[in-house]
């Protein structure tokens, strides 16, 4: 079990690397803060909502590769999912790092796996919730 | 002196001061591997390692006295009284107080600075009044003089720096003025580890007719002190950054300020007289430690001064002077390198902060991690200064008497899996 095999693997890479939702929305419906005091990850994220589905989701921000790849893969998995979709991919992820459970996302997003490995290293697993977490807020915000 | 176990590389090593190999022997934990390979500490500006002889000493207390002090009447109780006492002599001494000057127990620099943050600044501070600290301080000399200043309506000032990290001093006047009543700086950078002219400050302040509490947690494990000479109203520091255990540390403070002061906590122990509805206190410094202190971490403070004057501060100083030396020459050939803090090595403590490209400090740290190479990394507790470096964190690599060039250079080898990874 090497870190490059676990963490640092070419699918997080590559999400870490895109730029394609690293941007801001407009006018976006929703729009929340999330930061990880300890080490400095600080970012917003940004979705636009239409009739219950989100058209277009994005973040901005700094944080480790781990974060950012995490909120890339945030972003991608919710464009044209319904909120209580939305939900349900936020509460399978979390169960991923947090509870051990083995997740079942569909094949579309099931890049998501690729953050598994994470939970290995304790002291990232924050760094992978942190869009998570502040998705988690702005869909309470919503019910 | 045995220069012969040491890793010379391109550098002339062998001006290193101190007989390293002999020192490493007496820290357990430098048997040990990490991540299955050479454990290579490079964080002690966050703790540092701690020698036999101090986990021997914790460790005597408690098979040996257990007693608490003061209250007892037997022979081991009276035997810990001694024995914490003459600790507190001993860190006296270490720190060169004089009769006029006072160590009093915390339990690290934080609580030391609340003790003054609460017991002097809210007690004589008001509107008009100010106080002075730098961009440079880490929140432990940062925080608590923020809420003195909202609860008194004092106002905070700041010592500006420069882009390089040191301290912007041609403007003090402007800025340590009548208005002034403290000046709280740091000794030691613990992002860059660069060193203020204390003399200058505190001159300026006294004449000023304020304080001046210096935060010394980086300074006070690495150099040799003399508060008597430094003319400082107050040193505070922690033990578990200079060999010692964790949860004891030091406020120093002249007894004239310190007489004038209340204490943080109330309770046992710290008072003279107690009536039903009010209660006198003892005299200083007892009056600062109400309940029962941290006996074993004061003992085994002793005993780490003990090891590290044995040792010799002015040879740490060396020591790491030179291992500074060989680590900014090391990295000044990495090109996607880039350090902070003034070029000028001799104005620094032993404190190397870099990033790596722009590779997340974060990233960067883990992945020296699977070299055995333990470093931290983020804003150190410093977000002001960070600001001013124009960066979210560093990676920082901190030295101690313990360190060798094979340490540097597992470090600085370390960068290539970070280029492999990241590019």
């Amino acid at each position: 079990m090497s870190l490059e095999d676990d963490l640092y693997k070419e699918i997080i890479l590559e999400n870490y690397r895109s730029k394609k939702n690293r941007r801001k929305i407009e006018g976006a419906t929703l729009h929340a803060e999330g930061a990880n005091p300890s080490c400095g990850d600080d970012l917003e994220l940004f979705l636009s909502i239409e009739d219950g589905v989100v058209a277009d989701a994005s973040y901005d921000g700094v944080g480790c590769s781990i974060c950012c790849a995490s909120a890339n893969l945030l972003c991608e998995s919710l464009h044209g999912r319904s909120t209580a979709d939305a939900q349900r991919i936020l509460g399978q992820f979390k169960g991923m790092l947090l509870d051990e459970l083995e997740p079942e996302f569909e094949d579309e997003i099931s890049d998501l796996e690729a953050m598994q490995g994470v939970k290995h290293y304790p002291v990232r697993i924050k760094c992978a919730l942190l869009p998570w977490n502040t998705l988690e807020g702005l869909l309470d915000g919503v019910q | 002196m045995n220069h012969s176990t040491l890793h010379t590389a391109s550098y002339d090593a062998s001006s290193l001061e101190l007989d390293v190999s002999a020192l490493r022997a007496q820290f357990p934990i430098l048997k040990r591997s990490m991540r299955g390979k050479r454990f290579s500490y490079l964080d002690n500006g966050a703790t540092s390692l701690k020698p036999e002889a101090v986990i021997a000493a914790e460790s005597r207390y408690y098979s040996e006295l257990s007693a608490n002090i003061h209250r007892g009447v037997y022979e081991f109780s009276e035997q810990a009284t001694v024995e914490y006492d003459r600790a507190r002599e001993n860190v006296a001494r270490f720190i060169g107080a004089d009769r006029n000057g006072s160590v009093i127990f915390t339990k690290g620099t934080t609580e030391s600075v609340n003790v003054v943050a609460y017991g002097w600044a809210r007690k004589y501070l008001g509107p008009g009044d100010e106080i002075v600290t730098t961009e440079l301080e880490h929140h432990a000399n940062l925080v608590p003089w923020q809420e003195a200043c909202k609860a008194t309506g004092a106002r905070l000032r700041f010592i500006p720096v420069n882009p390089d990290g040191s301290l912007q001093l041609d403007g003090l006047e402007a800025v340590i003025g009548e208005r002034t009543k403290l000046v709280a700086i740091t000794a030691m950078s613990n992002v860059t580890g660069y060193m203020p002219d204390l003399k200058r400050v505190i001159e300026l302040a006294h004449a000023r007719g304020a304080r001046v509490l210096v935060d010394g947690a980086q300074y006070v494990s690495h150099h040799p002190v003399n508060v008597s000479a430094l003319g400082c109203d107050f040193l505070v520091f922690s033990g578990h950054k200079m060999c010692g255990p964790t949860g004891i540390g030091v406020l120093y403070g002249k007894n004239d300020v310190l007489e004038a002061m209340d204490p943080l906590i109330y309770g046992g122990d710290m008072v003279s007289k107690v009536k039903r509805d009010e209660a006198s206190y003892k005299p200083v410094p007892d009056k600062f430690e109400g309940g029962t202190p941290n006996i074993a971490g004061a003992i085994a403070l002793g005993a780490a001064i003990d090891f590290l004057s044995e040792v010799g501060m002015q040879r740490i100083v060396e020591h790491e002077r030179v291992l500074l030396e060989y680590l900014a020459e090391r990295a000044s050939r990495v090109d996607e390198l880039v350090s902070y803090g003034p070029e000028d090595l001799s104005a620094r403590g032993g404190i190397f902060s870099f990033n790596y490209g722009d590779v997340h400090p974060h990233d960067a740290g883990a992945l020296l991690d699977q070299e055995g190479v333990a470093v931290r990394t983020g804003f150190h507790c410093a977000q002001p200064l960070m600001k001013v470096f124009g960066v979210t964190g560093t990676v920082r690599a901190s030295l101690y008497l313990y360190n060798t060039t094979d340490d540097i250079d597992a470090l600085i080898d370390g960068l290539a899996r970070i280029k492999d990874v990241f590019g």
